[in-house]
């Protein structure tokens, strides 16, 4: 069971929560190929180590926000929220 | 290699079966293969032994960091069927199941297919309409599939309640679906494979390629570099961690899908029973084990251990179905790392580097796929050109926009 802090309810059991995926995608602009649209709609990071994502508070305030959590031992290492940039985890990263 | 047989068998009980030889080598790391496939999976070993065996590639070897099969070949749930919606698909499966049905006579070693059937439930009329739809695209793509009423359901399952949350409406079943033993495909290729020359390399993790002007030369891994010519990878959930080293990304996200098993039980179902909508499949090994599983964990995860919501869902969604199931023990729960692309296909064949061959996005259900698997990718190394039967399943689909969308053809959503 994960334990995730929400910024704006405090700290919560995974059941209240939905995931949505890998943050800080940016969309292209429209004159993009269709290889970076490509890459922009399904590549995914899919780290094996620290993945910034996002969960939405689905049971609770229903807002987003974001997560640094580490893929393999599930370690949650950051919340941020929707917007704020990357935090800088390099150190603590095992990929 | 010595044959398995009724004889030998005999002839070495005479010793108390104290004298059987190991069945593959642990040989020493040439300097340099032909071709260097990564990952002693189903899909790793089944394509060595066809380049081995089809293409007369007589220098190969099998990587693998931890140990043969104990990835998602040693994990998945022995399923095998060819109930696709898609034509690509339903070749490409159909030609799998076709394999595995003579495989254990192929690789002289008992894969114990049985094929009891595959049942899938639909719990609304709408449902059966969209079955109706789906079996009659099953049947067009020369693949078996029969529509059931409840009542033919009750008597095929006796255990079923029809009238749970979700009252069972009516189905429809695969008859040549069903289940075999994974380690035995496991075990069967790699003994063939390695009878064949094919050095089986376990221990050994790939660490990084080596990749001269677009064009792969080698794998650098834990015991050293290794030159190769070609080289493919079949790392299931590690699909994007191998794509990563080599220097392109791939659609792929890795998630965590669970599985359990009771306690043995005397045999009471005799067919495999999947639902969508209650999410959850269960068969009864020859053991007489349950073997049952639902929905993957939600989010990204290299962890290889699943969520305890997930295994009370799992339970609840088991129990819902066959309530009679309530009073045995889990024995064992475990995970596998599934490497799930947007349209829950495959890919198979070439890769932005030359001579590198991806073998991924098996997701949910690559041991069905093992023997095609095998037998495609082997001729698209061999060629450096893909099989027809999985021209479609590039990388390059995802450019083109030509998806094999089949997401509704896993045994439940994922």
């Amino acid at each position: 069971m994960l334990r995730i802090n929400c910024p704006w309810c405090g700290v919560r059991d995974e059941l209240e929560f939905s995931f949505g995926g890998e943050s800080h995608i940016t969309r292209p602009t429209l004159d993009a190929d269709d290889l970076q649209w490509s890459d922009y709609l399904f590549n995914k990071e899919n780290p094996k180590g620290i993945h910034c994502e996002q969960w939405l508070h689905k049971f609770g305030c229903g807002r987003w926000f974001n997560v640094a959590r580490d893929t393999v031992t599930h370690e949650i290492y950051a919340v941020y929220r929707m917007g704020e940039p990357k935090p800088d985890l390099a150190a603590r990263d095992s990929d | 290699m010595k044959g398995y047989s009724a004889f030998e068998l005999i002839r070495n009980a005479f010793s108390g079966h104290r004298h059987w030889k190991p069945v593959w080598r642990s040989p020493e790391i040439k300097k340099t293969y032909d071709v260097v496939l990564i990952g002693a999976g189903g899909h790793g070993l089944a394509t060595a032994y066809n380049l081995a065996k089809h293409h007369g590639v007589k220098n190969i070897a099998v990587l693998e960091k931890g140990w043969l099969g104990g990835g998602n070949t040693g994990r998945n749930t022995q399923i095998t069927r060819s109930n696709y919606y898609w034509p690509q698909s339903a070749a490409f499966f159909n030609h799998s199941l076709k394999l595995y049905e003579r495989l254990s006579q192929e690789l002289n070693f008992n894969v114990m297919l049985s094929q009891r059937g595959i049942l899938t439930l639909a719990h609304s009329e709408h449902e059966m309409e969209g079955f109706r739809r789906w079996a009659n695209a099953i049947r067009i793509n020369d693949v078996d599939a029969d529509m059931m009423t409840r009542s033919e359901i009750k008597k095929l399952v006796p255990l079923i309640d029809l009238d749970c949350r979700h009252p069972v409406h009516g189905g429809f079943i695969q008859r040549r679906g069903g289940i075999s033993r994974h380690d035995a495909v496991a075990w069967g290729y790699a003994r063939a494979a390695d009878a064949l020359g094919v050095d089986i390399i376990q221990q050994c993790e790939v660490t990084g390629f080596d990749i001269q002007s677009g064009r792969v030369r080698g794998v650098n891994t834990t015991r050293g570099k290794i030159g190769a010519g070609k080289v493919c990878f079949a790392v299931a959930g590690h699909t994007s961690h191998l794509a990563k080293m080599a220097g392109f990304r791939v659609p792929v996200t890795s998630m965590q899908l669970q599985a359990m098993v009771s306690e043995p039980i005397k045999p009471c179902l005799d067919t495999v029973v999947t639902s969508s909508v209650i999410h959850m499949y269960v068969s009864q090994s020859d053991r007489g084990e349950l073997v049952f599983g639902g929905g993957a964990d939600a989010y990204n995860s290299y962890a290889q251990r699943g969520g305890i919501p997930l295994l009370q869902e799992n339970v609840a969604a088991l129990l819902e179905l066959l309530p009679a199931f309530s009073r045995l023990r889990v024995m064992r729960q475990w995970a596998g790392i599934t490497d799930i692309t947007p349209d829950t296909s495959p890919i198979m064949g070439k890769t932005p580097v030359q001579n590198l061959y991806i073998s991924g996005g098996w997701g949910t259900g690559g041991y069905k796929a093992i023997p095609a698997g095998g037998d495609t990718m082997a001729y698209t190394i061999a060629n450096d050109q893909p099989h027809s039967l999985i021209a479609e399943f590039g990388l390059d689909r995802f450019v083109s926009g030509k998806l094999i969308d089949e997401g509704a053809a896993s045994g439940v959503a994922h």
